[in-house]
């Protein structure tokens, strides 16, 4: 397309040849407007366009909008019922403009009151979720035992190969790590005390409960916020079917049962990659089990299997209370797995500070 | 006389050893509103996609714009893709985005055009599906029959001479039905656009096919082409008058 731009007393004549289609018009957009900008007259001269199509319509419609009106010449045919239709559409009625920005003040006190919210919302799921296991207690064949069960192999047994490999990975760094510093003090026959106890009462449940969050607690957060998505949870409402019992309890006792079972997963697979590394240090596999032997009590693993216990049963509960508050539209269901594990960290870090601090206080 | 815009010669669409359909063949031409219609799971939709390019045919051949869209390859491919529109079932509207920003990303992606003129454009493109006022709206935010209009919007944001649309009316009350169905003749008589259509709707088939093909899950194939209305009132093939006069098959 060609733009011939002229001066015509009393303003310009813009003549246009040629296609005035997508393509012709970003390429003219700019210079047209500009002119058209410059408040003089304009004659809009279309006799030798041979092509125009609707975005070429609306930059013709937005010269004559700028300059304020604009002297047509439009060839006979099919052009003008296409200008006649693109104005009419351009003519629709706005958006309706949103709601005024809120001032600084009230927007503090509105997300104090949304957090408050939420933080009632969590509580009484929480609530809901502790009435339905009581009334599973008193009706326990209510439980669904197979989706139990599929989700024991999901959450579980096909965990272990990432367990295991993270659970060596883990002890061999950690045994490389110390082994500098230690041989400094000469304390490297020290490391399998360090690692042990490490992995026991600390890294062990903590791995184990990241993997859970990551793979697990994302999974029930998708898996039933698509279900929220799709009404499925409404229609198990309507149909009388409490959504605790048929799908979050399954979920929970599920990844309340795999967890401790992960995380001794990790603390054994942690202590052989140590043992390999301390292989490679000189120390043979009967001296380092003699030093664990030493070193680790039962309640160091009792007390990193409990705290696994309360993480399983924190990252069950998160995952599936993100699925069921999931809004409505395809980023819903995104946005529910990601708030499952950011959640179900953050909750995991927090109940560790807690039990470390109840685990000094009490001498464990 | 113009160049057919979609030219179908001895078509066949195959899953693995299943048949879906073969030998189809028709023309469309250029400006009409070209239904493909049938019973459920005849072969429509797939037929559809062997048009605009997802599928590749078993055997025979599908021109559009007088172009083989399975013969092409890149750059060569993306031009002919541009020039062609689609509006799927479900709108399958980007949910992140309003309609105006759905409107504006073929825009984005292939034009030059400044952010002023994309947005002007799609403002233009809603209001002529009547949807000016929703143009900030979240595809979760409007209805069914909305989503539809927007879809057409977004397919319509090139000014492809060619859009195909898959089942506009399903799911949609009679009156929202009836006005897409006005939308669609609206928009092939004012802006000479051709339109193929697949749907089962009845009326929406006799208010705006100018001519169809039926196809037929037992032929495997095509069992009738022509004017619609012609076909509902002198068929000679059973099916197709079962079809049009919603009669049980014996």
């Amino acid at each position: 397309m060609t733009l011939a731009i002229t001066t015509e007393p009393p303003g310009l004549r813009l003549a246009f040849t040629g296609r005035l289609d997508a393509a012709a018009a970003a390429a003219d957009w700019a210079e047209a407007t500009r002119r058209a900008r410059s408040g003089q007259a304009l004659h809009l001269d279309l006799t030798g366009l041979e092509t125009l199509d609707m975005t070429g319509a609306v930059l013709l419609l937005r010269l004559e909008n700028l300059a304020g009106r604009a002297q047509w010449t439009v060839p006979p045919g099919p052009m003008q019922a296409l200008l006649d239709r693109t104005r009419q559409a351009l003519s629709g009625p706005r958006p309706p403009a949103g709601p005024p920005p809120l001032p600084w003040l009230a927007w503090f006190g509105q997300l104090a009151w949304n957090a408050g919210g939420a933080a009632l919302d969590r509580l009484a799921f929480l609530g809901e979720a502790a009435v339905s296991a009581l009334a599973l207690l008193r009706h326990p064949r209510r439980l669904r035992l197979a989706e139990v069960l599929r989700h024991l192999d999901e959450a579980g047994l096909r965990a272990f190969p990432l367990c295991v490999l993270l659970g060596l990975l883990l002890g061999m760094i950690l045994a490389f790590q110390s082994s500098v510093p230690m041989r400094r003090f000469g304390a490297e026959s020290f490391i399998p005390n360090l690692v042990g106890i490490s992995l026991l009462r600390e890294l062990g449940p903590l791995m184990a409960a990241v993997i859970l969050a990551g793979r697990t607690g994302s999974a029930f957060a998708a898996e039933i916020g698509t279900m929220t998505v799709n009404e499925e949870v409404d229609a198990l409402r309507v149909m009388g079917i409490d959504p605790m019992a048929w799908l979050v309890l399954p979920r929970v006792l599920a990844a309340l049962a795999v967890m401790p079972v992960l995380a001794l997963l990790m603390d054994l697979a942690g202590l052989i990659g140590m043992g390999v590394v301390m292989g490679s240090l000189g120390y043979p596999p009967a001296s380092v089990i003699a030093a664990l032997e030493r070193a680790l009590v039962a309640k160091d693993l009792i007390g990193g299997l409990f705290k696994a216990t309360v993480f399983g049963l924190a990252i069950g509960l998160i995952g599936c209370r993100a699925g069921l508050a999931a809004g409505r539209g395809p980023r819903a269901v995104g946005d529910a797995a990601t708030s499952a594990v950011v959640g179900g960290i953050v909750a995991m870090v927090l109940l560790d500070g807690i039990f470390a601090t109840l685990f000094y206080r009490l001498g464990l | 006389m113009a160049e057919p815009v979609v030219q179908v010669r001895g078509l066949k669409a195959a899953f693995g050893d299943r048949t879906v359909f073969e030998n189809v063949t028709f023309d469309v031409k250029p400006g009409e509103v070209f239904v493909i219609l049938g019973g459920s799971g005849c072969g429509k939709s797939t037929l559809l996609k062997h048009l605009i390019g997802l599928y590749e045919p078993a055997a025979g051949q599908a021109l559009v714009l007088g172009q083989d869209i399975h013969a092409l390859q890149g750059d060569a491919r993306q031009a002919l893709l541009r020039r062609i529109g689609v509006m799927w079932q479900s709108g399958a509207l980007f949910g992140s985005q309003s309609l105006a920003e759905n409107v504006m990303v073929p825009l984005e992606q292939h034009t030059d055009l400044p952010f002023e003129a994309r947005a002007l454009v799609a403002r233009a493109k809603l209001g002529l599906v009547g949807l000016s006022d929703a143009a900030a709206r979240l595809p979760a935010e409007i209805s069914g029959g909305m989503a539809k209009r927007a879809g057409i919007a977004r397919a319509m944001a090139l000014d492809p001479p060619i859009l195909f649309l898959d089942e506009p009316s399903a799911g949609l009350d009679p009156i929202t039905s009836a006005g897409l169905d006005a939308l669609i003749v609206q928009l092939a008589r004012d802006l000479g656009t051709t339109f193929v259509v697949v749907t089962h709707e009845l009326q929406s088939i006799l208010a705006i096919g100018d001519r169809c093909i039926m196809l037929d899950k037992e032929a495997k194939g095509m069992i009738a082409e022509g004017d619609p209305r012609a076909l509902r009132d002198h068929s000679d093939n059973p099916t197709v008058r079962a079809f049009f006069r919603r009669e049980v098959m014996a």
